[in-house]
């Protein structure tokens, strides 16, 4: 269950850049998670809400972009997504290829702060 | 009234770890020591594995030193300091995995200019230590024959991030009716071109030519 862990330092990162922007409530937490960065997206989704308690993000949706694998294709020239994780090899020519250009990404993108009402709470 | 704001951060997750590693390499490098991060599940004999490499390294007269991740014991330790190199134990209490920091934290006190090789053995985990790199020059993914073929297809993500991968207990092929040419094509399909070396820590056989491998790259340390 590595993704408390990784939970709790999107938190922690998190914390750090809604004190810089001056804080304020948080609706949403979004995330990037390539699919061949090791971590479960569910259990990333259900980590945070743990590690989110008590903090500006507890009532924060979490909302997390799958990246697909992109791995360059010596035969077509050009880089193509692979619909999951295995083989490693173009969907369109079969040709196999080791150079992956994307699909390890773990990213906290943004934070989307909340419309604050004048006046309201 | 002011609508939503988006807040761009992009920040990578683990950038306190990634950034340690990768200062920890470069000191490693400097001092021509290759680090190998070993990376398997529990049971596929990372540590006999290592033990062997460990004592033929030290008969050619190769300084090298291991640091060994479990979540609770020092058996794995004590096993590796047969073969009378130094090692060290990191218990990580619950922690699935080893992070930089860690071995860091472990390797103070060290000689590590007097060193060749050293080896850090993960925790046996399959998936989590997939995301921690450690500082290491080269990963190491351990399958064994009693595992069965279709593991790196199972968890490609292990496969994927390593640089070579092993095969050990090949003295039990025969009893497990292992098919080593469908569990390298395994590995070929989650990680294309990748080196592969058929090893038994009990036979002997393959050692040699991963002996040769780490000599090789640790010859490219420390020309470039």
């Amino acid at each position: 269950m590595h993704e408390l862990s990784i939970a709790m330092r999107v938190i922690d990162l998190a914390e750090g850049h809604l004190r810089a922007a001056g804080g304020g409530p948080v609706a949403a937490v979004r995330l990037r998670v390539g699919r061949l960065a090791g971590v479960v997206p569910d259990a990333l989704r259900s980590a945070l809400t743990m590690a989110a308690q008590g903090t500006a993000f507890e009532a924060a949706a979490i909302e997390i972009d799958e990246v697909p694998v992109r791995i360059w294709c010596p035969s077509c020239q050009r880089e193509v997504d692979l619909p999951g994780l295995v083989p490693l090899a173009c969907p369109e020519c079969g040709v196999r290829s080791g150079d992956v250009r994307a699909g390890h990404e773990l990213e906290l993108e943004s934070l989307v702060l909340a419309a604050e009402v004048e006046g309201a709470a | 009234m002011s609508g939503p704001r988006i807040l761009e951060v992009r920040t990578k997750i683990l950038k306190a770890n990634d950034e340690l590693a990768r200062e920890m390499r470069r000191g490693f490098e400097r001092l021509g020591l290759l680090v190998v991060n070993m990376v398997s599940s529990p049971g596929t004999g990372k540590t006999t594995f290592l033990k062997e490499t460990l004592v033929r390294l030290a008969e050619r007269g190769e300084a090298c030193a291991a640091v060994v991740g479990d979540l609770e014991t020092d058996n794995d330790a004590r096993r590796l300091a047969e073969s009378g190199a130094p090692v060290r134990q990191i218990n990580t209490h619950g922690l699935c995995h080893l992070e930089a920091d860690m071995v860091a934290k472990h390797l103070e006190g060290w000689d590590l200019a007097g060193l060749r090789y050293l080896f850090i053995e993960n925790v046996g985990n399959l998936v989590c230590p997939t995301s921690w790199d450690l500082g290491e020059s080269v990963r190491l993914a351990l399958l064994s024959v009693t595992e069965g073929e279709d593991k790196p297809l199972k968890y490609p993500g292990l496969f994927n991030t390593a640089d070579v991968a092993a095969i050990t207990k090949l003295d039990l092929a025969t009893a497990c009716e292992f098919d080593r040419e469908l569990a390298r094509a395994n590995i070929d399909t989650v990680r294309p071109g990748m080196r592969v070396f058929e090893t038994s820590a009990k036979t002997g056989a393959g050692l040699d030519e991963w002996l040769a491998y780490l000599a090789e790259r640790r010859a490219g340390l420390t020309a470039g």
